[in-house]
């Protein structure tokens, strides 16, 4: 048992190490391939397909969200332009976000009542994001995603969390809106009850988040979270859970801006969306038996490098 | 704010004292609470939509790298494209963008939007579902936030904003 357990975190590893040399690989071995066109065209969306599996793996080892690592990975290291890698990027955190949806819901983890007016403010601002990102110059994005994915790894290094944050009163806001609940958590047997606070603030900084998404592609689990629980005072498992909820919103109206402007290709989506979910299975089905602290440095790790990439790129330091 | 408390200390066997924040009321109870009526909707239309989704989506991939029809762009020439900017590849390949692709379903590539449509207007179809029962519990407020929100994603996806791409 034990054996196994050391086998399967060490698989996990490994997994992180090999993704790890494949970026390398990629990051010596693309432009050149690609300018001689030495690779045949299923070469691709097959090593494509590869990393991505690997990246669904490692994003759920990491706890964090497959569109953050694929937007910078593979806009970094792969030869495709960045305007159809955040239209796959978002894609990818939209077809799992849609996966995990229905099953927050029903469990009551995620909760609509507070999704519902927090979406409505991302998703309008993600279509503006989407607009901007595609409007503005290759080099302007490619910095500006560099800055992001660095402030990122910045989050990820400093920010706390809180299980159940102390909310003293819900604001009047979010009375009027009735937003609060009770989830059952399973490894107490208990009912909790939660309310918010601080939500016109909470709501406002959705604005930047929903622009950034749209922008990126990145998917903003990375930033709804820490608003909905530290900011707002929702308790961390209904934040988390409410968050992957809200971007089957926030991802569905700056997807049909990408869609709409041509910046998806199916070559790029759906070996992409496979992977990661693929990936994501595994993931969870090892998540037990590995060391979250191990990889979470790894992806941490991968971030920093991905972002130095695009900014380098973005600067016209590093093509 | 960001102080821990477990949920087993949280369950209150005595009242706070003054001027003490009081902890988030955790109850000993067995069964979980009832999940809303609209919440539960949603859910379930979520379910299917996504399950067809993904395999329409998969489907429709398998049809496309097979050759069973002739994609609008070979896929021997799709390195030459990939690497262009979005506004160069519409250029390059002669395709419109915005709804367009309805015309080219025949071809292979454009065969697959139909799951990536299909996955990206799933929301707005759980939105139009809760929407009747969000006024018939009469709950007015959230009605016209969903209202709202079907407008803004249908905005989204009807193609008339374009973003000029650079």
């Amino acid at each position: 048992m034990r054996c196994s357990a050391v086998t399967s975190g060490g698989a996990g590893i490994a997994l992180a190490a090999a993704l790890v040399a494949g970026v390398a690989w990629a990051a010596d071995a693309a432009p050149a391939a690609a300018a001689r066109g030495a690779l045949p065209w299923w070469a691709w969306p097959a090593i494509l397909f590869a990393v991505t599996l690997a990246l669904g793996v490692v994003a759920v080892l990491g706890g964090v969200g497959g569109g953050v690592l694929f937007v910078p990975i593979i806009g970094g290291f792969f030869p495709f332009h960045i305007d159809f890698v955040r239209g796959a990027g978002l894609l990818v955190a939209l077809a799992g976000a849609l996966a995990a949806g229905p099953g927050l819901l029903r469990k009551g983890m995620a909760d609509l009542r507070l999704a519902i007016p927090v979406a409505l403010i991302a998703s309008a601002c993600a279509i503006v994001g989407a607009m901007l990102g595609l409007a503005l110059p290759t080099r302007v994005v490619q910095t500006a995603l560099g800055l992001t994915i660095l402030g990122i790894v910045g989050l990820m290094l400093v920010a706390r969390k809180s299980e159940y944050p102390v909310v003293p009163a819900a604001d009047y806001l979010s009375t009027a809106l009735r937003i609060s609940g009770i989830y059952h958590e399973p490894t107490t047997g208990r009912n909790v009850d939660w309310k918010i606070h601080r939500t016109p603030l909470g709501l406002a900084t959705f604005v930047l988040i929903g622009v950034m998404a749209g922008m990126f592609g990145l998917g903003a689990g990375w930033a709804n979270v820490p608003v909905l629980n530290l900011l707002m005072g929702a308790p961390l498992k209904v934040s988390v859970a409410t968050s992957k909820f809200l971007l089957s919103i926030t991802d569905t109206s700056a997807a049909w801006i990408y869609v709409n402007n041509g910046a998806v290709l199916p070559m790029l989506v759906v070996p992409s969306i496979i992977g990661i979910m693929v990936g994501s299975i595994v993931g969870v089905r090892i998540l037990a038996r590995t060391k979250p602290a191990v990889i979470r440095t790894m992806v941490i790790g991968l971030l920093l490098f991905a972002s130095l990439r695009a900014l380098l790129k973005g600067l016209a330091i590093w093509n | 704010m960001s102080q821990e408390i477990p949920v087993a200390v949280a369950a209150p066997q005595v009242a706070p004292a003054a001027g003490v924040v009081p902890l988030p009321r955790a109850r000993p109870a067995v069964a979980a609470p009832a999940v809303a009526e609209e919440q539960l909707a949603y859910a379930r239309l979520l379910d299917r939509g996504m399950k067809v989704g993904l395999l329409a989506l998969t489907a429709s991939f398998l049809v496309y790298v097979s050759g069973a029809l002739q994609p609008r762009v070979p896929v021997a020439d799709l390195p030459r494209y990939w690497s262009l900017p979005v506004k160069e590849y519409l250029a390059a390949t002669g395709i419109h963008p915005g709804w367009g692709w309805l015309a080219l379903l025949g071809h292979g590539d454009f065969l697959n939007f139909l799951g990536i449509a299909f996955l990206s207007g799933v929301t707005i179809a759980c939105y139009l579902a809760i929407i009747p029962i969000l006024f018939r519990k009469k709950d007015a407020i959230y009605g016209w936030i969903a209202v709202a929100e079907v407008l803004v994603l249908a905005l989204a996806a009807s193609g008339v904003l374009n973003a000029g791409a650079h």
